[in-house]
C-alpha cells in the first residue's frame, strides 16, 4: 500500500482533504439508499473508477483487497435473503425472495464503499492522508498516534512475525502454545515494543522534541482542488436523487418504464 | 575552544533493576579527537554514550560537556552540542517521510519551515541521499538507514558527534562509504563500535571498557595490538595490524 | 466483530462518528493535560504491538481451537483509559483505511464498540476494582476475564442495536442478539485469558514496566451500584446464553476467524458456510425461498419492485457500470501514452 502512497499522479497531487471530503460523501450517498436499491447505485462506480484510473494504481491490487474484506458482509448480509422471504417478480418471470435482492444490493454497496476508501488511501499516502486530516480539525494526538502506529506497524510486526516463526519451528505442528508459554512470547513481544518506546523517545529528546511533533509541509489550496469536490458532490446529489441508470435503460429498451 | 570537551569523572550508572552498568568511568576527549569506544557485550558502552547527551544521567559521578554538567536542566543545551546517532536506526527514523525526518531536530529549535528543509536537504546532500527526500524510512535499506540517521545529527550542526554500533548491518561498499564520511568530519566523535578495522581508520585513541570500567586507553594502533590484552576482553588484534607488526 | 459500511445507515453511522469524534477529542485534551511526552512514542508503539501480537495464537485450555488477543483490554491497563482510546481507534483507523477491515463509515461505530467499552467501563469499572495491584493470582485472572467479557458483550450489543437500527441487514434484533452475545462470551474469555497471561508475564519480569507514566482514571463517583449492576448482567447474560455457544461449537471458530487476520481466510469461509448451513437446517427457513416461477402466493404490501422497473433498471445499470470501465480504461491509456 505504501508503494503507491509515493507515486506520483494527477490523483496523488490532490489534496488528501479534498479527497477525503469527496470519498464521504460518496459514501454517505451510496449508504442512504434503500435497501433494495440496485440500479440507483450503478452510477456511482463511476467515482471508484475514475480516481483509480487517475491514480495509476492497480486495479487487480484494490479489486484484491475488496475480495479479502468480503466475508464479513457476505456472511452478514447472507441472512437476509433467509428472513426476508417477501417474493418479488423478477423481469422473465422469476420470482426471487426480496432478501436475495437487498443481499446484492448490500454486496454493491460494499463493493463501492471499499474500494472507494481503498483507492482514496492508496492514492494519498499516509503523512499527506494525516496532513490532511488534522488539517480538516482532527485531534493533533490522534494525528501523531496515526503517524507513529503506522511508521512502527512493520517494525514491530516483523518482530511478532519472526517470534511466530521461531515458535512455529519448535512446536512440531501443534496449534499454538499453551497459555503460560503464549503468555511469556507476547509478553517478550511486549516488553521489546516497550524498550523500543523508551529507545524513540530518547531519540527524539535527543533532536529537541518537546511534545510537538512539526513537519514540513506545504499547504497551498488549489482551485482544482475545490473543483474536484464541488463537481463529485453534485454529481453524487444528482445521482441520488434521480435514477440515472434506468433513465438511460428506459431511453434504450423504448420507455418500458 | 574549550566548548567541545568531553569529560566524564567517575561516572557510574544503576538500572532500575539493580544492574550496575557502568562502574565509576574517566576519561576526558578534547576539541577535534575521534575517539573509539571498544569492548565486549555488554561492557556498557552505549549505556556510557547514553549520558554524553543527558538521555541517562548519572547515578553517580559526572559528565561535563564544554563547560556544563550533563542534568536534567542543561540536557537541552547539551544536546544540541551532541548529535547521537543511535544503534538502530528505526529507532531514529520516527518521521513520516526523509525530509521530515531530517527536518525534525532543527523545527524543534525554532528555524523556520523554509530554512529547516534547506538544512535538511543540505545534510542529505553531504550524505549523498538527496535523491531519497520523498520516500518512507521504513523502505529504506540498512546502508541508507544509517545515511539517513546521520543526516538527521548533521542538519543540527552539533559540534560533537556520538554514534553507537554505525557500521552495523552495512555491506562493505556501504561501510567504505561510512568511514570516508567519518573521517571527512571536522566534530569531536565518539564511536562505539565492534568494528575494529573502522576505529583504526577512523579514530586517533581508543577507550577499552570491560565490565562497565575502563580497563585501559590510548592511541588506538597500540592499544589494539597488544593481542593477549585484545583476547583478555574477548576482542581480537586487528588483521591489518597483524601484518604491519608480526609478531 | 469489526462492522461494515455496507450494514450501516448514514444516520447511524454519522451518530456514532460524532460519538466517537466526540471522544476522541476529550482524550485528547485530557492526554495533552498529562503534559508526558513519553507518551507519544509508548502509545504509537503498543499500537503497532497490537497489531503484532494478533498475529500469535495460543491453544485454549478445553478446547481444540486456538485464540489471540484482540487488545482492547491490555492497552486500557497499560495506558489508562483516555490514552488506549485513542491508540484503539489508531488501531482501527489503519485496519479500515489500509486492511478494509471495517469500513470509514462504519469507524465510528467500531471505535466506539471496541473502544470505549474496554477503555471506560472494563477497566474503571471492573478491571482496577477487582485486579488492584495484584500482579498475579486470583485477582488478576478474575479481574481480566470479567473485564474483557464485559468489554466484549458491551460492544457486541453495540454492533446489534448498530445494525438494527440501520435496518439494512434483515436478521430480527433478537436472533442477532442470540447470535453474537454467544460469541463474544467466548471471544471475551479467551482475551481475559491473552490479557492476563501477558500481563502476569510482564509483572513476574519486569514489574516496573506496568507502571506506566501518568495513566489518571479515577472518576470521583461513586461505582459501585453501576459495578454490581454491570457484573449481575454480565453474569445473567453469560449464563443464559450459554447453552447456545454450547450446542453451537463452531460459533468460537467462526467469532475467532472473523476477529481474527486474514491468515485463515479460506478455512474461515469455509467454516461460515458449514455455519450458515446449520442455521438453516435449524430455522428451517429454506422450504419456502428461493427461485419459483408462478405466481407469488403472497400478496401483501411489500417495497413495490415491480419488473417494468427492473428491466430498464438492469439494462441501464449494466450499461453505466460498463461505461464507467470504458472511461477508466481510456483515461488508464492516456496516462500511459502521456
Ligand atoms: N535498560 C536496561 N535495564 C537493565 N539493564 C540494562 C539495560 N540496558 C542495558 N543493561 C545492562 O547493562 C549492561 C551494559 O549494557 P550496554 O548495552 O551498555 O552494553 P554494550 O557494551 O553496549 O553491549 P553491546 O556490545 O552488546 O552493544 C549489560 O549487562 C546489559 O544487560
Ligand atoms: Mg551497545
Amino acid at each position: 500500500m505504501d508503494e503507491f502512497g509515493a507515486m506520483d499522479s494527477p490523483a496523488h497531487r490532490l489534496d488528501a482533504r479534498a479527497k477525503a471530503v469527496a470519498t464521504i460523501a460518496f459514501i454517505v450517498a451510496v449508504m442512504s439508499f434503500p435497501p433494495y436499491e440496485l440500479s440507483g447505485l450503478a452510477p456511482f462506480v463511476i467515482y471508484p473508477v475514475v480516481l483509480l484510473a487517475l491514480s495509476g494504481i492497480p486495479p487487480a491490487f484494490i479489486l484484491r483487497k475488496v475480495l479479502i474484506a468480503a466475508p464479513f458482509a457476505i456472511c452478514i448480509g447472507l441472512f437476509n435473503p433467509l428472513f426476508d422471504r417477501h417474493p418479488v417478480v423478477l423481469p422473465g418471470g422469476l420470482v426471487v425472495a426480496g432478501g436475495w435482492i437487498s443481499f446484492a444490493s448490500i454486496l454493491f454497496r460494499f463493493a463501492l464503499t471499499v474500494s472507494a476508501a481503498l483507492v482514496w488511501v492508496a492514492s494519498s499516502g499516509m503523512h499527506r492522508l494525516c496532513a490532511g486530516l488534522e488539517r480538516i480539525g482532527a485531534p493533533r494526538a490522534f494525528v501523531v498516534q496515526l503517524l507513529f502506529l503506522h511508521r512502527y506497524l512493520f517494525v514491530v510486526a516483523d518482530e511478532g512475525l519472526r517470534m511466530r516463526r521461531a515458535m512455529d519451528l519448535r512446536s512440531a505442528g501443534a496449534r499454538g502454545p499453551s497459555l503460560r508459554v503464549y503468555g511469556s512470547i507476547t509478553g517478550h513481544l511486549l516488553l521489546r515494543a516497550l524498550d523500543r518506546a523508551h529507545r524513540v523517545y530518547a531519540a527524539m529528546r535527543a533532536r529537541g522534541f518537546d511534545g510537538r511533533v512539526r513537519a514540513l509541509r506545504e499547504t497551498e489550496s488549489r482551485i482544482g482542488d475545490a473543483a474536484f469536490v464541488v463537481c463529485w458532490i453534485a454529481f453524487f446529489a444528482i445521482a441520488r436523487k434521480w435514477n440515472l441508470a434506468e433513465a438511460l435503460g428506459a431511453w434504450i429498451t423504448g420507455g418500458a418504464r | 575552544m574549550s566548548h567541545h570537551i568531553v569529560e566524564a569523572r567517575d561516572l557510574a550508572h544503576v538500572y532500575p533493576d539493580g544492574h550496575e552498568a557502568i562502574r565509576g568511568i574517566t576519561f576526558r576527549i578534547a576539541h577535534g579527537e575521534s575517539v573509539g569506544v571498544i569492548g565486549p557485550n555488554g561492557a556498557g558502552k552505549s549505556t556510557l554514550l547514553l549520558h554524553l547527551n543527558g538521555c541517562l544521567l548519572p547515578s553517580r559521578g559526572e559528565v561535563r560537556v564544554g563547560e556544563f554538567p550533563v542534568t536534567r536542566e542543561t540536557s537541552p543545551q547539551v544536546r544540541r552540542a551532541v548529535g547521537m546517532v543511535f544503534q538502530d536506526p528505526d529507532d531514529q527514523l520516527f518521521m513520516p517521510t526523509v525530509l521530515d525526518d531530517v527536518a525534525f531536530g532543527p523545527l524543534n529549535y525554532g528555524l523556520a519551515p523554509g530554512e529547516a528543509r534547506q538544512r535538511a536537504v543540505a545534510a542529505l546532500e553531504r550524505v549523498g541521499m538527496a535523491n531519497l527526500q520523498e520516500q518512507t524510512p521504513y523502505r529504506l535499506s540498512a546502508g541508507e538507514k544509517r545515511a539517513v540517521a546521520i543526516a538527521t545529527i548533521l542538519a543540527m550542526t552539533p559540534d560533537i558527534v556520538v554514534m553507537d554500533e554505525p557500521s552495523s548491518n552495512l555491506d562493505p561498499r556501504g561501510r567504505r562509504r561510512l568511514i570516508e564520511l567519518l573521517k571527512s568530519f571536522e566534530h569531536t566523535r565518539i564511536i562505539a563500535t565492534h568494528d575494529l578495522e573502522l576505529v583504526l581508520e577512523v579514530c586517533s585513541r581508543v577507550i577499552l571498557l570491560d565490565a562497565g570500567s575502563v580497563v585501559t586507553e590510548g592511541p588506538a594502533a597500540d592499544v589494539m595490538n597488544d593481542e593477549s590484552l585484545m583476547l583478555k576482553h574477548g576482542l581480537e588484534r586487528p588483521h591489518s595490524l597483524r601484518h604491519k607488526h608480526p609478531h | 466483530m469489526h462492522m461494515a459500511d455496507a450494514l450501516i445507515s448514514p444516520a447511524v453511522g454519522g451518530t456514532m462518528w460524532a460519538a466517537s469524534a466526540g471522544l476522541l477529542a476529550w482524550c485528547a485534551r485530557k492526554i495533552r493535560q498529562t503534559l508526558d511526552d513519553r507518551l507519544v512514542p509508548l502509545m504509537g508503539v503498543l499500537g503497532a504491538f497490537i497489531f503484532a501480537a494478533q498475529m500469535i495464537n495460543f491453544t485454549i485450555p478445553a478446547t481444540g481451537s486456538s485464540g489471540h488477543l484482540g487488545g482492547g483490554l491490555i492497552l486500557a491497563v497499560l495506558l489508562g483509559p483516555y490514552a488506549s482510546f485513542v491508540v484503539i481507534a489508531s488501531v482501527l483507523t489503519v485496519q479500515a483505511l489500509f486492511f478494509a477491515d471495517g469500513g470509514l463509515l462504519a469507524l465510528g461505530c467500531n471505535i466506539f464498540n471496541l473502544g470505549f467499552f474496554p477503555a471506560f467501563v472494563a477497566l474503571p469499572l471492573i478491571y482496577r476494582p477487582i485486579v488492584r495491584d495484584a500482579r498475579g493470582g486470583v485477582r488478576l485472572w478474575l479481574g481480566s476475564m470479567l473485564a474483557a467479557i464485559v468489554g466484549l458483550q458491551l460492544g457486541a450489543f453495540g454492533v446489534v442495536i448498530e445494525t438494527t437500527l440501520s435496518g439494512i441487514s434483515e436478521l430480527p434484533f433478537d436472533k442477532f442478539v442470540m447470535l453474537m452475545q454467544p460469541i463474544h462470551l467466548a471471544i471475551g474469555i479467551v482475551e481475559g485469558l491473552a490479557t492476563a497471561a501477558v500481563v502476569a508475564f510482564v509483572a513476574r519480569t519486569r514489574p516496573e514496566a506496568l507502571v506506566m507514566p501518568s495513566a489518571p482514571v479515577d472518576f470521583s463517583v461513586n461505582l459501585r451500584p453501576v459495578q454490581t449492576g454491570l457484573l449481575i448482567a454480565a453474569v445473567i447474560v453469560g449464563g443464559a446464553l450459554s447453552w447456545f455457544a454450547s450446542s453451537h461449537p463452531d460459533g468460537l471458530e467462526w467469532s475467532m476467524g472473523k476477529v481474527s487476520g486474514r491468515e485463515e481466510l479460506e478455512s474461515r469461509e469455509a467454516g461460515i458456510h458449514e455455519d450458515m448451513a446449520r442455521v438453516q437446517e435449524k430455522t428451517a427457513f429454506l422450504p419456502d425461498y428461493g427461485f419459483k416461477t408462478g405466481e407469488p402466493e403472497e400478496t401483501q404490501a411489500w417495497p413495490a419492485v415491480n419488473a417494468g422497473t427492473t428491466i430498464s433498471g438492469l439494462v441501464g445499470g449494466a450499461m453505466v457500470v460498463a461505461l464507467a470501465g470504458l472511461a477508466g480504461y481510456l483515461l488508464r491509456l492516456r496516462r500511459k501514452t502521456a
